[in-house]
């Protein structure tokens, strides 16, 4: 059966100073999905209501079939958690806590715990508090990942790392759905990640979902279109279309939805197209918070 | 993305590192393999299968098709880049038999370095 790995509907969370509003999202089995937004979007707040860690206000989640928060006891069995908050014992070694982990979890896989030692090129005896960030975290993602939980929640696991460790534990979570009853959702800021590995991308700005869908779709959806205009001529807005620079003859426009009425749109003004570019993650989400902020993007 | 592993794939067919009905990695194997979400692979499956370059049967090992469909690939390729060239010319003023007394001289100029 695939279903849902985690489902949410409608959740709210309202704070003083920020509200998470009507947030809804599915996340099938067997894929990955990078949550990406800007600091105080509201990522985390999202993975701490689906962990059950704060309740929401409104909305419905579930989690492995789950109803959450009631549910998360059972729940928790099989998710692998990770977030920048979550600390290690620092007088233990990263041994200790593996044989740790183990006692408590029966699905624990110590051939697979030691080959991340060596891919994460970890060592197991020093002491956690002698060890560099990055060593804490390929630590901390290690004991999550050899119980093999079927869902794993990552909150920001790559920020702070050198690109190396990056390879290494993007790697690492890719291999993890080489099994397709495991699903990952890991949140990010770092959009390269997420364009690299991610199935399914959720957006957030300001305690809303701008975007949840399939990558390729998502990505498919935006161009840049260069054109050039007649000599004396001036182009002003056109629907539908952003971010409108240029001077001189040659402009540049974003377009969110192209389709293929996109251009015969832009000829009718009398400009002749140059090219059609694909955009990166980085640059939609750049053009996307932008264009909210200044309220000319729902 | 998926547009990089398309041609990837294009070109490992053409150097025949995927042999003609050969069977090829499972969307999942080829996505550990790569690195890249699975999402991707299977879109570039999926345009390379309507491209005629492979074969997929559900159920079934995805295969490069008997005859992969390159030359036209290539082809359709070359007439883009053409187009670029013919473009960039006119911008420098250039007519169609300049560009051609050019490529002329590039493919000399190809041919010299080869033979050093």
């Amino acid at each position: 059966m695939t279903g849902s790995a985690v489902s949410l509907a409608g959740v709210g969370k309202d704070y003083k100073h920020f509200t998470l509003d009507d947030v809804s999202l599915e996340l099938p089995q067997g894929s990955i999905m990078g949550f990406i937004g800007a600091n105080g979007a509201g990522k985390s707040t999202t993975i701490r209501i689906l962990m059950g860690l704060i309740h929401q206000d409104r909305g419905t989640v579930r989690v492995l079939d789950n109803e959450m928060p009631a549910g998360q006891v059972a729940a928790k069995r099989e998710i692998g958690y990770v977030s920048d908050d979550m600390r290690l014992y620092p007088g233990a070694s990263i041994a200790w806590h593996m044989s740790f982990i183990a006692s408590i979890f029966p699905s624990w896989d110590a051939a697979y715990a030691a080959e991340l030692v060596k891919r994460f090129d970890l060592t197991p005896e020093p002491r956690i508090k002698g060890l560099s960030h990055g060593q804490r975290v390929k630590a901390a993602l290690l004991l999550v990942l050899a119980r093999r939980p079927r869902l794993l929640v990552l909150d920001e696991p790559t920020t702070g790392l050198d690109p190396i460790a990056r390879q290494e534990v993007l790697g690492a979570l890719i291999e993890v759905l080489a099994d397709e009853r495991r699903t990952v959702l890991f949140s990010s800021q770092n959009t390269m990640d997420v364009e690299q590995i991610s199935d399914r991308i959720t957006f957030i700005d300001r305690g809303r979902i701008v975007a949840s869908d399939d990558k390729e779709n998502y990505l498919d959806r935006w161009r840049r279109v260069r054109f050039e205009i007649p000599e004396g001529a001036t182009v002003s807005a056109i629907p539908g279309m952003l971010d409108l620079r240029g001077s001189g003859r040659i402009n540049v426009v974003t377009v969110p939805d192209f389709t293929d009425a996109t251009l015969p749109l832009l000829q009718a003004t009398g400009a002749s197209v140059i090219a059609v570019e694909p955009m990166s993650l980085e640059e939609i989400f750049l053009c996307t918070v932008k264009n909210r902020r200044e309220g000319v993007l729902a | 993305m998926y547009l990089q592993i398309i041609e990837q794939i294009r070109e490992r067919v053409a150097v025949g590192d995927w042999a003609r009905d050969a069977e090829i990695p499972s969307i999942r194997q080829l996505a550990v393999a790569l690195r890249v979400s699975v999402i991707t692979i299977k879109r570039a499956y999926f345009e390379l299968e309507r491209e005629g370059v492979i074969v997929t049967h559900h159920g079934k090992p995805s295969r490069v098709a008997e005859v992969p469909n390159l030359e036209k690939l290539r082809g359709e390729d070359l007439d883009q880049h053409l187009d670029r060239a013919l473009h960039i010319g006119a911008l420098l003023g250039l007519s169609p038999d300049e560009l051609a007394e050019r490529l002329e001289r590039a493919a000399k100029r190809r041919n010299d370095e080869e033979q050093a």
